[in-house]
C-alpha cells in the first residue's frame, strides 16, 4: 500500500473516529453524573438524523436552519427523556434506571417505525461537503476535513466549560457526591439535565454529520453505532471527557485501517470494536484514562 | 433562632430519631453529644433537608423549613460540615472553596482573603485536588467551605474525629473565632470535654431521645455525664 492510500485511510478514520466521539461523550457524561449507561442514547441520535431529514425535505430547510431546529428539538427530547424514565428512578437501584433506559431505546425505535415506516429513507447530499479535493494525490472529501476540525472544537468548549465555569464545577461536584452537593444549594436535577442536553445536543450534531457522511435514515441507524460508541467510551475510560474522545478515535481508526490493511477482514468490521473491548476489559478494566478505582457516588 | 419541635425521623421503618425537641438561640455555641448511633448526624442531615422526618417541626428564625428542599434551606443561612469531612476530591482546594458559595451572586474576593488567613495551609495548596490533602487539611477545607456562604447558622458534625490533639485545638479556636465573629454553631462532638467547654448549652441525646439538657458548663459537672462521656467516674 502506497503512502497515498495510507494517508487517505487515515483521514478517514480519522473523520470516523470524530463521529464516534461525538457520541461517545454523551455517553461518558451521563455515566459520569448518574452511573448509568444511557441505552437510549443512540436512539437519540437516530431520532436526531430523521429530524434532520424531514427538516431538509418535507419542510425544506436551509441547512443551517434545520441544523438549529435539529439541536434545539433532540435537546429538549434528551431533556424530557431524563425527566420522565430516569429522576423518578433517582434513589432506587442502578440496575432498575437501566432497565428504564432499555424501555426508552425499545420505545424510541419502535416509534420510529410507526411513525417513520421502517424503510430507509435517503439523506439530502451536500455537494460542497462531498466534494473532493486533492491534497498531493490523496483525495479527500471535504467532510472528512470538516468533521474532526468540528470535534475538537466542540471538545475545547466542553472542556472549557467543564473546568472553567461555575456549570462545570457544580457537574464535577454534582458527580462525585449528590448530597454534599444538595448541601451547597446545587439544584442536581438541573446539573443532570444539563448533562442530558449536552449530550443530546453532541449527538444531533453527530447526526447530522453522520447523515451527510452516509446519507440514509432508518428506525434501527442509532443501534450499532450506539453500542460502538459506548464501547469506545468504556475504551477511553467511563466518565472521562478527554477518554470518549481517545476511545471514538481509536475505534474509528482501527476498524478503517484494520479492513484496509487486511482485505478480508471486511465482514468482521463490527466486531472490531467488541474484540477492542474484551482486550480493554482484560488489560485495563478503567480503560486507557479512566481512574484506578472504581467510584460509587 | 434554630428550634426543633418533636422531630421524628426513620430509616425504613426504624426509628432513629424519636422525637426530641430542641432549641439553638442566636449568637450561642449550642452541643450535642451522645454515644455512636444516637441520631445526632440524623437530627443534622434532617435539619439540612437531606432526610425527611416523618413528624415535627424545624423553623429557622420563626420560619418552618421542614419538607423544604436542602437549596431552599442553605439559601436562609444554614450550612453543614458534614460527617467525614466529605470534600468534593476530584475539585481543587479552592474551587471547593469557591462551591461553598455557589448560591452566592455577589463578590467573593474579601471572603476567600479571610479564608487564607484562617488558614494559611489552604492557601498555599490552593491548587491541589482537594483528595491529596491530609485528614486535617480536608477538616479545615470543609470549614473554610462552610463559611464561604456566610451562614448565620453553621452546624458542624464531629470535625475533631481522627485530628491530633494540636489540630483539635486548632479547630476550636476557629469555632470560637467564628462564633465571636457572630456565628450561631450547632456542633457534634465524640470529644464531650471539649464540647461542652466550648459550649453554652449543650442536649445528650441517647439513642434518639433528649435525656439531658443544659448550660455547657453545668453539665460538664454532672456524674452521670461525666460517667458515660467523659470516662470518669468522679
Ligand atoms: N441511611 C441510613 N439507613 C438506615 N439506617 C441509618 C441510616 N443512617 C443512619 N442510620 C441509623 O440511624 C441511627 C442513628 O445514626 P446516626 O448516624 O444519626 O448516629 P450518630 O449519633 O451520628 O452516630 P456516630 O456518632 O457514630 O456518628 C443508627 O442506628 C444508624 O444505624
Ligand atoms: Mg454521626
Amino acid at each position: 500500500m502506497g503512502l497515498q492510500t495510507f494517508m487517505q485511510h487515515l483521514a478517514n478514520g480519522i473523520s470516523l473516529g470524530s463521529l464516534y466521539a461525538l457520541i461517545a461523550i454523551g455517553y461518558t457524561m451521563v455515566y459520569g453524573i448518574l452511573r448509568l449507561i444511557n441505552f437510549a442514547h443512540g436512539d437519540i441520535f437516530m431520532m436526531a438524523a430523521y429530524l434532520a431529514f424531514f427538516g431538509m425535505t418535507i419542510f425544506s430547510m436551509p441547512w443551517y436552519v434545520a441544523f438549529i431546529m435539529v439541536i434545539v428539538v433532540t435537546v429538549i427530547l434528551g431533556i424530557l427523556i431524563e425527566k420522565a424514565a430516569y429522576r423518578p428512578l433517582r434513589d432506587a437501584p442502578t440496575s432498575s434506571v437501566l432497565i428504564s433506559a432499555i424501555g426508552v431505546s425499545f420505545l424510541l425505535e419502535n416509534l420510529a417505525t410507526f411513525l417513520f415506516s421502517g424503510k430507509p429513507r435517503a439523506f439530502p447530499t451536500f455537494e460542497t461537503m462531498t466534494y473532493s479535493l486533492d491534497m498531493q494525490g490523496v483525495s479527500v472529501q471535504v467532510l472528512t476535513i470538516i468533521v474532526p476540525i468540528v470535534t475538537l472544537i466542540i471538545l475545547f468548549i466542553l472542556l472549557f466549560v467543564i473546568n472553567r465555569t461555575k456549570l462545570g464545577m457544580a457537574m464535577r461536584a454534582v458527580s462525585k457526591d449528590y448530597e454534599i452537593a444538595k448541601v451547597m444549594g446545587i439544584k442536581i436535577n438541573n446539573i443532570i439535565a444539563y448533562t442530558f442536553a449536552i449530550g443530546s445536543a453532541l449527538a444531533a450534531i453527530g447526526a447530522f454529520l453522520w447523515g451527510m457522511k452516509y446519507p440514509q435514515v432508518s428506525p434501527l441507524m442509532g443501534v450499532m453505532p450506539g453500542l460502538k460508541c459506548f464501547i469506545a467510551a468504556v475504551i477511553g475510560g467511563i466518565g472521562n471527557i478527554k477518554g470518549a474522545v481517545l476511545g471514538g478515535f481509536i475505534l474509528g481508526l482501527a476498524e478503517v485501517l484494520l479492513v484496509a490493511f487486511f482485505g478480508q477482514l471486511t465482514g468482521y468490521r463490527d466486531a472490531i470494536a467488541f474484540i477492542l473491548l474484551i482486550i480493554i476489559l482484560l488489560v485495563r478494566p478503567t480503560g486507557l484514562l479512566g481512574e484506578k478505582t472504581a467510584e460509587k457516588v | 433562632m434554630l428550634k426543633i419541635e418533636d422531630l421524628k425521623v426513620s430509616y425504613g421503618g426504624i426509628e432513629a430519631v424519636k422525637g426530641i425537641s430542641l432549641e439553638v438561640p442566636e449568637n450561642t455555641i449550642a452541643t450535642l453529644i451522645g454515644a455512636n448511633g444516637a441520631g445526632k448526624s440524623t437530627v443534622l442531615r434532617s435539619i439540612v433537608g437531606l432526610v425527611k422526618p416523618v413528624s415535627g417541626d424545624i423553623s429557622f428564625n420563626g420560619e418552618s423549613i421542614t419538607g423544604l428542599t436542602s437549596d431552599q434551606i442553605v439559601s436562609r443561612g444554614i450550612t453543614l460540615v458534614p460527617e467525614g469531612r466529605r470534600i468534593f476530591p476530584n475539585l481543587t482546594v479552592l474551587e471547593n472553596i469557591k462551591i461553598g458559595a455557589y448560591m452566592r451572586k455577589d463578590d467573593l474576593s474579601e471572603d476567600i482573603a479571610w479564608m487564607n488567613d484562617l488558614f494559611p495551609r489552604l492557601k498555599e495548596r490552593s491548587w491541589q485536588l482537594a483528595g491529596t490533602l491530609s485528614g486535617g487539611e480536608q477538616q479545615m477545607l470543609a470549614v473554610a467551605r462552610a463559611l464561604m456562604s456566610k451562614p448565620k447558622l453553621i452546624m458542624m458534625d464531629e470535625p475533631s474525629l481522627g485530628l491530633a490533639p494540636l489540630v483539635v485545638k486548632g479547630i476550636f479556636d476557629i469555632i470560637k473565632e467564628i462564633h465571636k465573629q457572630g456565628m450561631t454553631i450547632l456542633l457534634i462532638e465524640q470529644n464531650a470535654n471539649l464540647a461542652l467547654k466550648a459550649a453554652d448549652i449543650g442536649y445528650v441525646l441517647e439513642t434518639g431521645s433528649i435525656v439531658m439538657q443544659g448550660e455547657g458548663k453545668e453539665l460538664l459537672k454532672d456524674q452521670s455525664i461525666r460517667e458515660a462521656y467523659l470516662g470518669k467516674s468522679k
